[in-house]
Parts: C-alpha cells; structure tokens; sequence
C-alpha cells in the first residue's frame, strides 16, 4: 500500500498518483498520513481506488470523486466531496460547510456533524450524515437523498427541486416550498438501503420524515412573489 | 384687439416618453418585469467614441499587404501546462446549450475553429457537437454546475471560473421553462418544462480567498494543465482583477454593461455594470500595479463590432476580446429575411430580443425542432469565419496604419477621445487636445 506523508511530499504527489491509476478492476489503496488541513486532498479520483487518510483534511477533499472510496479519520473542511460523480467518501469526523455540494453521484456519509449548506444543489448524490446539519442545507436541491439521523438548522430545502430530504430529528424552519411529506413505501425502502450502506445500526426508517418540494415555484408567478 | 391663441403642439414628456408609458402599462396589465436577452440597449460611451491617430512624421506606418502585423495571443502563460496560443485574439464567449440550440452551438465551434479562434460552453455544460467541432474549447466552471463533470474538465482545453457577467453583475441565470426540452433537462438534471433559476453565486465558495482554493482543486483536478480563466461582470475592475490575479487566475475575463444574456430582467440589464469603455483601463492598472501585465491575460467584451472596436481594446491593454451578440448575428440572428415573422411576434429585425421565449425565427436562441432546422450549422460556421477574419483584418490594418507589427503593440498613445466622457473613461486625450479629465494639466 503506497503511503503517502503530506509533511514531506507534495499534495501535487498524491493527486497525480491517484490520477495515474491504469483503468480496469484494480485494488489498489492508498494511505495519507499528516493531512494537516491540507486542502484538496484526493480530488479528481477517477479509478475505484481505496484512499484511507489519517487526519483532518482542508476544503475540498475527494472533489469530483468518480469511483473511488475515500475515507478521512478526521473532520473535513468546507467542500467535501463537492461534484462527486460516483464512488463513497466517508467523514469519520464533522464536516464544514458546503459537504457534498452539486454532487451528482456516489454516496457521502458523514459520521458526525455537518455544517450549513449541507448538500447545496445537490444533482443526485446520496448523503447521510450521523449528527446534525445547518441551516440552508440542500438548497436548491435537484435530486438525490439527504438523510439526517440528528436535527436540521434554518431553512432546509430552501427552493428545492426534485431532492428528497429524510430528517430523524427536528427541523427549525422550512426553506421556501419545502414541505413535509408523505412517507410511501418506496421511500421507506430507499431510506432502509441508505442506512444500511452508510452503516447505520439500529435505526429505523420509520423514525425519519420525509421532506420534499411543494413545485409552487417551479413557474413564475409574481403572486408567489413573496416566496422568492 | 383681440388675442389670437396659436396652434400648440402636444409635447410628451422626456422623462415619460412613449417607450417608459408603454412599460408601465405593460408592468400593470402583467404583473411580472420584463425579461428579455441580450445587453443593454441605452447609448453609453464606447469605442465609437475613440479614433486612431494613425502615422505622422514623428510614427511611420507598416506597409499594408507586405508588412507583417501578428495577430497570434497565447493564453494561460501563468501556470498551465498547456497554454492556448490563437491566430486571432478575437474569441467567442460562453453561451449556453440550452438558451441556444444545438446546431447554433455547432456552427460556433465550427466558424471559431476555422478561424483559429476559441469558442466557449455557458450555463448548461459541454455537449459532444460543441466538443468535436471546437477546436479550442473553454469550459465555463459556473454557480449552477449544471452538466459539471471531471471528464468534461479534463476535455476541455481552458476552464473559465464565471463570477458574473456584464449583461447582470451580481445576478444568476434564467432559463425558462419553454426552452427546458428533454436534452436540456437531462442535462441539468431539472425536470422539464421548469424555470430554470441559476444561483448567482457559487455553491461552495465565497470571496477571492475561497476562489483561490477552489481554483487549486481545479488545477489539482486537471494536473495543472489547464488554463484556468476568471470571469467578471464589469462593476469593480480594478479590485475584480486584482483579487482574480491573487486567487491564481491565468487569465481574467472582463465584461462590460454591453455584453449579452440569454434572459435577465431589463431593469438589470440597463441599470446595473459598467459600460466596457470604463472597464478596460482601471483593469490594466490593477494588472500593471501587480507586474502581471501580459502575464496575466485580459479578455474583454461587451460590445465588441468590428476591427476598430478590437483595435481600441488592445489599444487601451487588452491581449484579446471576446464576442457573444456579434457572433448570434453573424451566424444569423435578428436577419431581416425574417421579417415577417418578427413582425408577428411584435418586433422588428435588429431589436428582436426576447430570446428567452424559444420562438426565434433564425433558429438560433430556440429549443424548437422546426425552428433549429432553420440554421445550417456548416453554413453559420463559414458566415461566423468570415466575420472573425473581416475583423482580424480590420485590426490589422488600424495597426499597420499606427506603425505596430503585432496588435499587441498598439498603446494608447494611438487613440485620442472625441468625447469628455470617453476621454475620461479610457484615459486618452480630447481630440486637439493634451487633456485627460481628471489628469490634471490642459
């Protein structure tokens, strides 16, 4: 297993390495010692490669993951996982600002708390997050899950989209026509196999509620004026 | 005797004219502002407003047809790995698959590559048309990240990280809902038929020190092979291009009040930004103070026409300029062929502007089956090319006539401002005269 120090080589190393990995099945893992907050720590991983990093990373580790398994013994800073088009990045830590932000793809688990703008834009990205999340989480959310076992700040799913939005806690407030919706079946199941693929044990979906857009603000109406 | 009152004329109002009634009246009757395309239409100062002295006694001019005058610019020199070197230093600017059509995008690609020039994706990600008939493609990096993805990075052959643009510094996109088909949306990953509101900030930074980290993850990203340009609605140029030379950018892109949309409110476009006159100046300052002139490179738009408009650019610093609404034109927007059909619509050739609508007669802003069949996207490319060299040419020949082997050497001492207002903006003296305003001396 490379092991990588980011106290000795550059992160420009690191990146490179993992952008050099041959296509095709591969087991290929690596391991980051002294993160130090770097930032960019394994962005634009684009094989199913392992990256086990010891420590707490900067903004925009795993960016654009597409494939690969990323896990950070640590918190995370603002921008984990943004753009993730496939593959799983684990947050054993919190995670700042901006986790998970436009991703398309792949799943986030954030073991404990993530901050505000939790799943920002969100294009299809499953994100389940331990602790709790803050406010304008999933705003402007297009599609994907965003599972939240603890509570949710101001403003979730403020002008949400098509994203759908499960929260076992309280909610502060609701952003702009996001609603609380009804629990089907369907969703029942999807949050089952979230959970079990995030290594949640001994929580069941019937605890959460669903939260989802209204779509009153899909076409302008300037007497919806007031919502925008 | 008596007096006899003559006929008065009626007199309308020069604060109330007809155009400003008939908008409150269509503000009352609807309820929502008026959303319309392109820039803005009020006459500002521009490089109407300046000319080129030309060879005298004290300069002598290049011989027309055998003296070499370069016209080649190499963007990104900062950092990439792979600069960008074009045989003009005219570029197409980003506009968006999905506020145009497809084929309207192909025949963009196509004129730009014929004239060994860039053309540029916009809010709605990177097609395989525009791709494979671009040979110098730049891939915008915008809030929305609509069609974001690695492999669209990597394929691409410069990143441009949007701020703003000139047309609504400060303001997101709009794409609404007739022009959303089932390949637009996809691509968004919208449902169909929606509004599309683009963010008009960045999801995941704020501020020239977050840019600087975002622009590392992108160069990480892409090895450091990519230029990565930065582009800026014209509002602050002179602390815009600093703060866009501090957090990495390779190239800064400044576009002036001029410059086009595919759809904002026209409250927005006529009311908010700077005309590009004023911007280019305060941008070369920022850029000169910092030693990074020619070594960061400036793009600018909005409003560029012709080779004296690219002339007076460079004139005044620029190391190339971008077109959006000329190219449209160009390619055949706003053609009066179409006549009858603008007429329909309530307009007129040359001030067609509700592109947003997906009704366009040339086939060009449009989502509309019939109406893309309209442009021939091999035919728009050489109309395009044509155009690109025309203005090549004419730059070329202003330069010649200035004494300069290279565009780039034209300076401002070339120009003089027939206008105070010009004068001042651009900072070149009143014509006849050894005046700036605010220069100080006579």
């Amino acid at each position: 297993m490379p092991v990588i120090d980011l106290a000795v080589t550059p992160l420009r190393d690191l990146n490179s390495a993992l952008h050099a990995i041959p296509p095709g099945p591969n087991d290929i893992a690596f391991e980051v010692v002294n993160p130090r907050g770097s930032h960019s720590v394994a962005v634009g991983i684009d094989a199913p490669v392992a990256v086990d990093v010891k420590g707490s990373v900067g903004y925009y580790c795993a960016g654009m993951n597409d494939g690969g398994s990323v896990t950070v013994h640590g918190s995370a800073g603002p921008g984990v996982a943004e753009n993730m088009m496939s593959g799983k990045v684990v947050i054993e830590g919190d995670a700042s600002q901006y986790a998970g932000a436009t991703g398309r793809g792949g799943l986030l688990v954030i073991k404990g708390n993530a901050a505000s703008r939790c799943g920002i834009s969100m294009k299809g990205i499953d994100i389940v997050v331990h602790g709790n999340i803050g406010h304008m989480s999933a705003f402007m959310g297009q599609s994907g899950h965003l599972v939240v076992l603890g509570d949710a700040g101001d403003a979730l799913g403020d002008s949400l989209y098509e994203a759908k939005l499960f929260v076992r806690g309280t909610v502060k407030s609701l952003g702009s026509d996001c609603i609380e919706k009804e629990m089907r079946p369907e969703h029942l199941s999807k949050l089952a196999e979230l959970l079990e693929r995030a290594g949640v044990k001994g929580v069941r979906p019937e605890e959460f509620k669903r939260y989802g857009s209204a779509r009153k603000l899909y076409n302008f109406n300037i007497d919806n004026a007031d919502a925008y | 005797m008596s007096y006899h009152n003559p006929y008065t004329p009626p007199r309308k109002s020069a604060t109330f004219d007809d155009y400003t009634l008939a908008e409150i009246r269509r503000a009352a009757a609807t309820g929502i502002y008026d959303i319309r395309g392109a820039g803005t239409k009020r006459k500002v100062p521009h490089f109407d407003d300046l000319l080129f002295l030309g060879a005298s006694i004290s300069r002598y001019p290049l011989e027309g047809y055998r003296e070499k005058c370069d016209t080649t610019v190499t963007l990104g020199t900062r950092f990439a790995k792979k600069p960008i070197t074009l045989k003009t230093p005219i570029t197409i600017a980003g506009m968006s698959f999905g506020a145009l059509s497809g084929p309207a995008k192909e025949a963009l690609g196509r004129g730009a590559t014929i004239a060994g020039t860039s053309t540029t994706t916009g809010d709605g990600g990177m097609t395989d048309e525009e791709r494979g008939h671009s040979q110098t493609l730049v891939y915008q990096y915008l809030p929305s990240r609509y069609g974001m993805n690695p492999k669209d990075l990597r394929r691409a052959d410069a990143i441009e990280v949007v701020v703003g643009q000139g047309a609504k510094p400060g303001g997101g996109g709009m794409l609404l809902g007739q022009k959303i088909s089932d390949r637009v949306a996809e691509m968004r990953t919208l449902p169909k038929g929606i509004d599309q509101r683009s963010a008009c900030r960045h999801p995941d930074w704020t501020g020239p020190d977050d840019l600087e980290i975002k622009i590392l993850e992108l160069r990480e990203i892409t090895d450091w092979e990519k230029p990565i340009y930065v582009k800026v609605g014209g509002a602050r140029p002179y602390y815009d291009t600093a703060l866009a030379v501090k957090a990495g950018a390779d190239v800064v892109v400044l576009d002036g009040m001029q410059g086009g949309t595919a759809a904002t409110q026209d409250v927005f476009i006529e009311n908010v930004g700077m005309p590009t006159l004023a911007c280019i100046r305060p941008a070369v300052q920022a850029l000169q103070d910092l030693g990074m002139h020619r070594k960061v490179q400036l793009i600018i738009s909005g409003g560029i026409r012709s080779g004296a408009d690219v002339a007076k650019a460079l004139a005044l610093g620029a190391d190339a300029v971008a077109i959006g609404t000329a190219a449209l034109v160009a390619l055949g927007d706003n053609d009066p062929r179409w006549e009858d059909e603008y007429r329909k619509l309530g307009t007129t050739a040359g001030a067609y502007d509700d592109w947003h609508e997906g009704k366009d007669p040339a086939g060009i802003t449009t989502q509309d089956p019939e109406l893309m069949k309209r442009l021939d996207p091999i035919a728009a490319g050489r109309r395009l090319a044509n155009y690109l060299k025309v203005m090549t040419l004419e730059a070329q020949t202003i330069a010649r006539a200035c004494g300069k082997n290279h565009l780039h050497n034209l300076e401002p001492e070339d120009l003089c401002a027939l206008t105070i207002e010009a004068s001042a903006m651009a900072q070149v003296p009143l014509a006849g005269t050894s005046w700036i305003p605010g220069k100080g001396g006579f």
